[in-house]
């Protein structure tokens, strides 16, 4: 066959299918319109402005890696003023988390980016090692969930960052609409779609990925030659995710669009106004700081069944009315440290990579 | 009977079913069953093709995989996720399975399906 020519630029070889427009182009234009669409969707959602500080939430994966290397070099292409930091949250998963951590300190060198690592361990006392030996695998994952999202927000608070960005792409998103549909939890449908959610207090959130295909993620990563940790999580058998991105690559098999068509479905669903008033209303947590819609927030409320021994009780009534038919809290409990939004000043110092400390 | 010589690559974690080794360098003949049956030990001409990547993926399934198949391969083909590169460049603008493989060729197969 003979070799087929860029659709761009005419000249060099075709090495790569878009998935979204089935063009096929060489590798430099495939950096360029990938860079290109990013940077796009960061404008036209005017997701920052001149001077914020911006945390790429990183885990080592591909889709944080590529999204950490995109960063940089949109913020030094266009001048977006940035200063970016590398987010990472250690969950104390032995042989998973500790391996993807140091890819995340080569990409701290490769960058040039501070990193700022929060570990589950200081923050709540417990690896998720130590919570799955107490508790085994079932649940794992709702702690694992709860105490990361808790400790992105609590990590970004030291950084004293307005912003997260994080990996979520194309796929990833059209995935959670389709879970949310399964679940019937409609009112998320709205919220996952967002490019960038932002609680009562909490720092911003968003997903410059939003429009980009895992694909192309994938083939970035591989042309640009970077260097990411790809193992799934040991504890994660997320099965109802798997089917449900097992199905979504069907569809996406079959009809190229799919993926996008999806998000938009899920852009769609608009939240009546009396769904919206039987949300809870958002307050701070009495123990901890952090935003709840309860007098406790969900990680006090896990931790206070872990350290008294009844793990369940943050996660079905029964075992809940039974904690507290134990009696009431402890005064010795350990607790979550409290939770300070940023103010002025960064509350803890960074570990700079050394060429740019000396 | 002739054969030719490939480099296989894994990334993305797929290595993971293949003895957790990225790169393997392998031999396989030229002219294969058309039904990609990677067993027979007499090949009919009147029944052979030349040696193609939907044949390559049956080989991979049946002489080199070590574990959970259905990881690798769905409705005789790879998994949709997984992501095919033949001497760099995407598999779906060399005809896919249908590309004849040349002595020398690399092939790159990358899972897209683990966490980012
Ligand atoms: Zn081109
Ligand atoms: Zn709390």
């Amino acid at each position: 066959m003979a070799p087929r020519i860029c659709a761009l630029c005419h000249k060099a070889k075709a090495m790569l299918k878009r998935p979204k427009t089935g063009q096929q182009i060489c590798r430099e234009c495939f950096f360029y319109v990938f860079e290109t669409e990013v940077h796009n969707t960061i404008t036209q959602s005017h997701l920052f402005s001149p001077g914020d500080r911006v945390a790429i939430g990183a885990s080592g994966g591909k889709d944080s890696t590529v999204l950490a290397y995109v960063m940089k070099t949109l913020n030094e292409r266009y001048n977006y003023s940035l200063d970016l930091f590398l987010l990472s949250i250690d969950e104390g998963i032995t042989g998973y988390r500790d391996d993807s951590l140091e890819t995340v300190k080569r990409n701290q060198q490769q960058y040039d980016m501070p990193l700022k690592i929060l570990s589950y361990d200081e923050l709540y006392g417990w690896t998720m090692d130590a919570i799955v030996s107490q508790i085994g695998r079932k649940n794992n994952c709702t702690f694992c969930g709860v105490f990361r999202r808790q400790a992105l927000d609590r990590g970004a608070a030291m950084l004293n960052v307005d912003h997260i960005v994080t990996g979520h792409n194309a796929d990833d998103i059209a995935e959670t609409v389709l879970m949310n549909i399964m679940r019937g939890d409609i009112a998320r449908l709205g919220r996952c779609t967002a490019i960038c959610t932002q609680g009562e207090d909490t720092i911003r959130r968003s997903k410059p990925f939003k429009y980009a295909y895992e694909k192309e993620i994938v083939m970035y990563a591989y042309f640009k030659k970077l260097d990411y940790f790809s193992t799934e999580c040991i504890y994660s058998p997320d099965a109802y995710r798997g089917h449900a991105r097992a199905f979504l690559k069907d569809l996406e098999a079959a009809r190229p669009s799919a993926i996008i068509d999806i998000i938009h479905s899920g852009e769609a669903f608009e939240i009546k106004d009396e769904i919206k008033a039987t949300q809870k209303l958002q307050q701070t947590c009495q123990r901890c700081g952090y935003m709840s819609s309860n007098t406790l927030c969900k990680a006090c409320t896990l931790l206070e069944g872990l350290e008294r021994g009844m793990a369940n009780s943050g996660i079905t009534d029964r075992a809940r009315k039974k904690l507290e038919a134990e009696g009431p809290t402890p005064e010795n409990l350990r607790t979550i440290p409290y939770f300070a939004t940023p103010s002025g000043n960064p509350a803890i110092a960074v570990s700079i990579p050394l060429e740019t400390a000396l | 009977m002739s054969t030719i010589s490939l480099k296989i690559e894994f990334g993305g974690g797929l290595e993971l079913l293949f003895a957790n080794q990225r790169s393997h360098r392998i031999d396989i003949p030229c002219r294969v069953s058309t039904d990609n049956d990677t067993t027979v030990k007499e090949l009919n001409e009147k029944e052979a093709k030349a040696v193609d990547v939907s044949y390559l993926v049956h080989h991979m399934r049946d002489h080199m995989l070590k574990e959970r198949a259905e990881l690798f391969m769905e409705n005789g083909t790879v998994r949709p996720g997984i992501l095919v590169l033949i001497n760099d460049t995407d598999w779906e603008l060399e005809g896919e399975g249908e590309y004849q493989l040349k002595n020398g060729d690399e092939v790159v197969f990358i899972s897209t399906l683990h966490g980012g």
